[in-house]
């Protein structure tokens, strides 16, 4: 124990030493805000909606058919009522309900206005914006097509949920926040291990009789705080400076927050296993993380509208499950059960990795 | 021997804050000598061939070097020497043609002037047989005089070298310090520092650092008598165990 | 003991070292002599556990450098060839660090380190990157020595040092002898050697000679002349011409010249005021250990 203290001791003394990793640590997320603040437009393919059709008469069947031939949309779920909504979207998959009114074909022969309720999820707010366009327009489509019976009106009303001002910064923050706990994470860990290998102190640690398990433990403890401490200060800079909501459960939040950061850092000591200088574990925690999250973890780019390959390949991106999960607790306020299998696949996540890297890690040299 | 100087130091200082690194040094280095600057660990020759170099201005005094004063005339100085460490001399991924080239280029060499020159080191130093293998290959002591070759591809006036021969073993030691005096008589002037005291006994005069100060300076005859010593190992040993202080 | 067997290292096509054998009895201090690139790094990661050889075995007090790795760390002080200390703690940091690693304390093992530490101790505040090169090493070897490890295995502890600090090591190493630690040491400068109890002289991966630094010298063929001339440097090449000439090299302000056997020193003087040369000293002299490293390589 004594040894092990010795051991974190020794980490913060590094950490505090050193200007440039202070500053790193606490600026980069300042830098990182401020760069991804600027937000990218996709096009959508097969998204998933749910249809809440409450006539049921052969004109709306007639319009329900022709958002499914479009090519943009897939029906989720017929819904019943309006009280399923909420849960539909809850659980994730579709970004868009769409009421049909009572009455639709009665009102329509009779030539009276009739209104179109068409719901989002902005808490991403790109996708939200696309596909309420391009729904928009197949409506007006089919109306256009009907006039040959009807002179009624069909009035489209959209509606945001989760993210009424389609708020693009609801959506990076969450983003911004998981990579720099990512990259913290990761780089950090990594670099510290690769230093003790370039400095040659990592070769007297291998040859005292200190277990592997404390040098891990004793290279996790520190950067866990220091991690800890970055996500406090993104926090309170997403919900003062960019005034995102905060609906959830802060001890929910900071517990999901501990599990990706600990998988990040896992993520790191198995970068460090592999490189041998601070450099090459900078270069792979670089390229090898940061990269492919910022592209696979659905910040920038909707995961939907990727190529099969790069959607699979998503999956097994952690910070992709993580921006979930924030994003539901912070703007959705969920509990845990929606987000139950997130947060699985990341304790699963967590374990492999940890499995990995503890056959990896080196006793010896070679 | 001409008397020419081709370094000249007047009371040259460097202080970094508190700490004075170089206090007060002066000496001549003549044309076509091998001056030994030799000195403890933490002595100040580090920081004082770095001035020398151009690569550190001082705090004060005055010194010019290939007749080029050291914080003013850095360009025409940097041109007129060459430089060469244990540390960093050539690139480990290049052959060691790609290397001459590359040196060659840096000193404004012309495509004619360099492949003459790396003919001229390949046969001098007989490694025609290796000019395309990368010097990441070739062992240490080969490595080090092709090293000394290219500091002085381009005539320098003077070449620094900085322990140039550490690590590299006793007969390619020797041959190294043949390739010195070749260059000497060429008139090239050769400022060096080591901790081999018997290399040190090849220079022609010495000067020994203490603490920032030049303790003592003169060739090894005159500092073997004034200092009653059998050999150069005892002389730095009396110089810098005066001082205890590390 | 540390006893060596047959040892070979190869990286990919580079053969690092040569079925090299030795043994390190209780209580020596034993130098393995070279240059760098000799391997004399890969060995000493084969004794701390740290490589795996790819033939031959080693053991350190009858445990296995592969299978009883971790008995060896236990017994084993080890000062890699840089010196391996955190820059930016303090030397007190770093002897309390190295201390817990090993569970122990600086007070514990006070004793051993006593004369190093009170060199250390005027400094005990400031950062190991601010010390000079003489006062790394202490600190290094201190660290080493820090749970009074058996065997001590030194690599290039003195390179790069200077002479003063170079003495100095060495003073403490055979004061350390005196308190029953087993110590290996290398280096590539060859007046080292002649301190060690025996020394085992290495050049590309393979022992050349393994003796006592006395026999090692004691066993130089030739008869060997230290010449003592104005320009050395010209001498040396008109040497080339000496019919009797087996080698001749520099040392220092002389040149040995080792002749064959007949060789007298009539012959020498008559064949240098040939070539208008004029030997201020001409006498024969007990070969170093220098002289018979070279004379091993030719």
């Amino acid at each position: 124990m004594r040894t092990f203290k010795s051991f974190v001791s020794k980490e913060f003394k590094h950490i505090f030493r050193d200007k440039r990793t202070l500053v790193i640590l606490f600026g980069m997320p300042i830098v990182l805000v401020v760069l991804f603040g600027f937000a990218i437009t996709t096009e959508i393919n097969n998204a998933q909606i749910g249809i809440l059709n409450l006539s049921k008469d052969s004109y709306s069947v007639k319009l329900e058919n022709k958002i499914v031939s479009s090519g943009y949309f897939k029906i989720n779920n017929e819904l019943q009522s309006y009280k399923q909504i909420s849960e539909l979207f809850s659980k994730g998959n579709v970004k868009l309900v769409v009421v049909i009114p009572d009455k639709f074909g009665k009102n329509l022969i009779n030539n009276k206005n009739v209104n179109i309720q068409v719901i989002t999820d902005a808490s991403d707010p790109n996708t939200a914006n696309i596909l309420s366009n391009y729904l928009s327009a197949i409506i007006h489509d089919f109306s256009n097509e009907e006039n040959i019976i009807t002179q009624s009106n069909i009035i489209i009303n959209t509606e945001l949920l989760y993210n009424p001002e389609n708020k693009s910064v609801y959506m990076f923050v969450p983003g911004v926040m998981t990579i720099i706990l990512m990259l913290i994470s990761a780089m950090m860990t990594s670099i510290t291990i690769a230093r003790e290998k370039e400095l040659g102190t990592m070769e007297i640690l291998l040859v005292s009789p200190l277990k592997p398990i404390i040098i891990v433990i004793g290279k996790i403890i520190p950067y866990l705080l220091l991690s800890l401490i970055n996500a406090i200060t993104i926090l309170l800079l997403g919900l003062f400076v960019f005034g995102m909501p905060m609906n959830g459960s802060y001890i929910l939040l900071g517990l999901e927050i501990l599990l990706f950061v600990l998988s990040s850092l896992i993520l790191g000591l198995l970068i460090s296993t592999i490189s041998n200088s601070q450099q090459t574990a900078m270069l792979i925690s670089l390229m090898g993380l940061m990269l492919p999250t910022i592209l696979l973890s659905g910040f920038i780019f909707p995961i939907s509208s990727m190529p099969q390959i790069l959607q699979i390949i998503s999956h097994i991106i952690p910070a992709k499950w993580f921006i979930i999960i924030i994003k539901s607790i912070m703007l959705k306020g969920t509990g845990f059960q929606p987000i139950a299998i997130e947060t699985y696949i990341l304790i699963i996540t967590t374990i492999i990795l940890t499995a990995i890297t503890i056959k990896k890690f080196k006793i010896r040299l070679e | 021997m001409t008397a020419e100087k081709v370094i000249k130091v007047k009371k040259l200082n460097k202080t970094f804050g508190k700490f004075i690194a170089v206090n007060n040094i002066s000496f001549d280095v003549k044309k076509g000598e091998i001056f030994g600057f030799l000195g403890a660990n933490g002595a100040g020759k580090t920081t004082a061939i770095k001035m020398l170099t151009g690569i550190l201005s001082s705090t004060s005094g005055e010194a010019t070097v290939a007749g080029y004063d050291i914080n003013k005339q850095r360009n025409k100085l940097k041109e007129n020497i060459g430089y060469m460490s244990q540390k960093f001399s050539l690139y480990e991924d290049l052959t060691l043609k790609e290397n001459i080239r590359f040196y060659g280029g840096i000193y404004g060499l012309s495509n004619k002037q360099i492949k003459q020159k790396t003919n001229e080191v390949l046969e001098r130093l007989n490694l025609q047989k290796i000019e395309n293998t990368l010097i990441s290959e070739i062992p240490l002591g080969w490595k080090q005089k092709i090293a000394f070759s290219v500091a002085i591809i381009h005539n320098p006036k003077i070449v620094f070298l900085d322990e140039p021969t550490s690590g590299v073993d006793p007969i390619t030691r020797r041959q190294f310090w043949n390739l010195i005096y070749q260059a000497t008589q060429d008139g090239i002037t050769v400022f060096v520092t080591t901790h081999y005291m018997d290399e040190a006994e090849y220079c022609d005069r010495i000067s020994m650092m203490v603490e920032g100060n030049i303790k003592a300076i003169g060739s090894v005859e005159q500092l073997l008598v004034k200092y009653k010593s059998k050999n150069m190992d005892e002389v730095f040993i009396k110089l810098a165990r005066n001082n205890e202080n590390i | 003991m540390i006893k060596i067997e047959n040892i070979s290292k190869n990286y990919n096509n580079v053969k690092a070292l040569k079925k090299v054998s030795f043994n390190v009895k209780d209580g020596q201090l034993f130098g393995l002599i070279g240059p760098d690139g000799a391997g004399k790094t890969s060995l000493f990661r084969i004794l701390t556990t740290l490589l795996i050889p790819s033939e031959g075995k080693a053991s350190i007090d009858n445990f296995d450098t592969v299978k009883n790795y971790k008995e060896i760390r236990r017994i084993i002080g080890y000062m890699p060839e840089r010196f391996s200390l955190y820059m930016d703690l303090t030397v007190q940091e770093n002897l309390n660090f190295f201390a817990t690693v090993f569970n122990t304390t600086i007070e514990e093992n006070y004793d051993l380190i006593k004369d190093i530490y009170q060199m250390l101790e005027p400094f005990k505040n400031r950062k190991a990157g601010d010390l000079s090169g003489g006062m790394k090493q202490k600190l290094a070897l201190s660290c080493a020595l820090i749970h009074q490890p058996k065997y001590l295995l030194l690599d290039e502890p003195t390179t790069g040092v200077d002479p003063v600090s170079r003495k100095d090591f060495w003073e403490m190493l055979q004061k350390l002898q005196t308190k029953g630690l087993t110590t290996l040491v290398s280096t590539p400068f060859m007046d080292d050697a002649e301190l060690c109890d025996e020394v085992a002289l290495i050049q590309n991966g393979e022992i050349m000679s393994i003796d006592s630094p006395k026999n090692i010298t004691q066993k130089y063929p030739h008869k060997l002349w230290e010449i003592i001339t104005l320009n050395n440097y010209h001498t040396l090449k008109i040497l080339d011409n000496f019919t009797n000439k087996i080698s001749a090299f520099a040392f220092g302000n002389a040149i040995h010249l080792a002749c064959s056997e007949k060789t007298n020193k009539e012959d020498i003087e008559s064949f240098l005021a040939q070539n208008n040369i004029k030997a201020k000293s001409i006498k024969i002299i007990n070969p170093r250990i220098e002289d018979a490293f070279m004379e091993l390589m030719t």
